[in-house]
């Protein structure tokens, strides 16, 4: 859906986007992460399980909700990436899991 | 858990909070800034320290992007605090903040507070704009500011206002243009604003020169152009496959959707502070008077969250609040106060002089605030137009009741992104001004919490988690 433009800044940094490796502008989002590895469905709805994607990415919408180093329901345009974050889609609502 | 007590409380980095609190810290107020984002900047100016300086014209974004740097350096060079990454969560009316950071959740004591929460688009309900692969032109021009992304495929840009043909021209520069642009701005806008063209003609002249230069550089790299726009939808099975719109129709792996700004008013909502229908801007917005002060005695308003006036006034409406702020937390003479004024005021009667002009030339058609009946209103909690007005047939007299009866506004958004809508729906469905009608009170907090950072509050500093 989206790439890097060649004149842009050389900075980068390594992630994981559903276990696989993508190296993504530095300064971009866990939400940028997951447009850049090809993904336009990025959640299922916990309603109705309909599939959707970032809409804003500005911290409105709460369509780009991901799990990021494990933490389930992340708005993932408010999260900058960092190396070696692992960044997974959001499948329906969460089950609570007791510990 | 004692909190941290400041003077003066800044929320928000985009250009109202960073001249409020640079200013402010400038008068000897002991001020923070709180952030969500992780850099200064806002939406406008995100990323804005990441990007080439001035001299260094590569930038797609644009010279009045770099003007957001000299607001950022003069931040960092100022005594003001800037807590980045920190989520607003709640405030109390007598000025105490409940935020979270990465460190857990706490509360900060301020003697007055100076919201600069800014804009968000407004939301466009088309049939299809749950699909993925339809977003916003804001959202487009973030990917492009933090992080150097350009959409990939075939790109549609649909809607109206100064922000399609500055996104379009970005593109075009970063060398992907869009395949197509679809302008809704309805004929007799052009009527409407004719009549403001005078007026706005010789103090607006930079702007509306910036403006037409922009849609000539479109035009020029060939972007084919569609006027007055009506009947879009997004379609697709499970993704963006086509663009329609009566009398055509067109293939495009991305849609982006804009029909213009409007305060981001969640927090005020929920101090409830005094709101009113703008009905020139087609949104609501918190009451103020002309130091950004509301109905909240610990609490003023600036930039765009008060009123869409773009990023160069909520600049001059931040420092406006802070030069109050000074005042009446005794640091500041109001005579002072009123000279340092002065100036300012001069320079934001300049800057809203084309407003009248931009309102009406791109008033948003009808369909915008009230969709066909089958259209998603309530993305979250996925609630059509339809189940709103039947919830207005059963005797929902306003958008809380509705709530309600439809779960509408009650998903992750907390009713950001249908209030709008439901509001217009239910004035529409009921036969009564949206005015009367009434938006959403959200409630804290303002962002979902887990429950370990609300049970931090009550925790020592040292205690961990």
């Amino acid at each position: 859906m989206f790439r890097k433009r060649p004149e842009g800044s050389a900075a980068t940094v390594w992630v994981t986007v559903e276990g696989r490796e993508v190296q993504v502008p530095a300064g971009a989002s866990a939400a940028a992460a997951l447009l850049l590895a090809g993904l336009a469905a990025t959640r299922e709805t916990a309603v109705s399980g309909a599939a959707r994607g970032p809409y804003c990415l500005m911290g409105v919408c709460f369509e780009c909700l991901a799990e990021i180093d494990g933490v389930p329901n992340c708005q993932s345009c408010m999260v900058t990436i960092g190396p070696g974050m692992a960044i997974r889609r959001q499948h329906g609502k969460r089950i609570a899991t007791p510990q | 858990m004692t909190p941290q007590r400041i003077d003066l409380a800044v929320v928000g980095a985009g250009p109202a909070g960073l001249a409020a609190a640079t200013t402010a810290a400038d008068l000897g107020l002991d001020t923070l800034l709180l952030d969500e984002q992780d850099g200064p900047g806002g939406q406008i100016y995100r990323g804005i320290e990441r990007a080439p300086d001035g001299r260094n014209k590569t930038t797609p974004l644009g010279v009045d992007y770099l003007a957001g740097k000299p607001l950022a350096a003069a931040l960092r060079a100022s005594r003001a605090g800037y807590l980045p990454g920190t989520t607003v969560w709640h405030i109390d009316a007598d000025g105490t903040l409940s935020v979270l950071d990465k460190n857990g959740s706490r509360t900060i004591r301020a003697r007055r507070i100076v919201l600069a929460t800014g804009a968000m688009e407004r939301p466009v309900p088309i049939p299809g704009w749950t699909l993925p692969g339809v977003m916003t032109v804001g959202a487009a021009q973030i990917l492009l500011k933090t992080g150097d992304l350009v959409p990939a495929g075939r790109s549609v840009l649909t809607g109206q206002g100064p922000l399609i043909w500055l996104a379009a021209a970005q593109l075009v520069r970063a060398g992907a243009p869009p395949a197509l642009i679809l302008e809704t701005a309805p004929h007799r806008n052009y009527h409407a604003a004719a009549r403001l063209l005078l007026r706005a003609l010789w103090p607006a002249r930079r702007q509306l020169a910036k403006g037409l230069g922009l849609i000539r550089e479109v035009r020029g790299a060939g972007v084919p152009v569609v006027r007055e726009a009506v009947g879009l939808a997004a379609l697709g099975r499970g993704r963006l496959e086509r663009v329609a719109w009566n009398g055509g129709e067109i293939a495009a792996d991305l849609l982006l959707l804009h029909e213009g700004v409007i305060p981001n008013i969640q927090i005020s909502l929920a101090l409830g502070l005094e709101h009113r229908w703008d009905a020139a801007q087609l949104c609501w917005r918190p009451v103020a008077d002309e130091w950004g002060a509301t109905s909240l005695p610990t609490v003023a308003i600036a930039g765009d969250g008060a009123g869409i006036a773009g990023a160069e006034a909520a600049a001059l409406t931040g420092r406006l609040a802070a030069l109050d702020a000074a005042a009446l937390l005794d640091k500041l003479d109001p005579a002072e106060r009123d000279r340092r004024a002065r100036p300012i005021r001069k320079a934001l009667k300049r800057e809203l002089a084309i407003r009248p002009l931009l309102d009406a030339l791109y008033r948003p058609a009808p369909p915008v605030l009230v969709p066909p009946d089958d259209v998603v209103a309530c993305r979250c909690e996925e609630v059509t137009v339809a189940q709103i007005r039947r919830a207005a047939r059963l005797g929902a007299p306003g958008p809380n009741q509705a709530k309600a009866f439809t779960r509408c506004g009650m998903g992750p958004c907390q009713g950001r992104l249908c209030g709008p809508t439901v509001s217009a729906v239910m004035a529409d469905a009921l036969g009564k001004p949206i005015a009367e009608i009434g938006t959403y009170r959200p409630r804290a907090p303002y962002k979902p919490i887990t429950l370990r950072a609300l049970a931090g509050l009550g925790a020592s500093p040292s205690a961990g988690s």
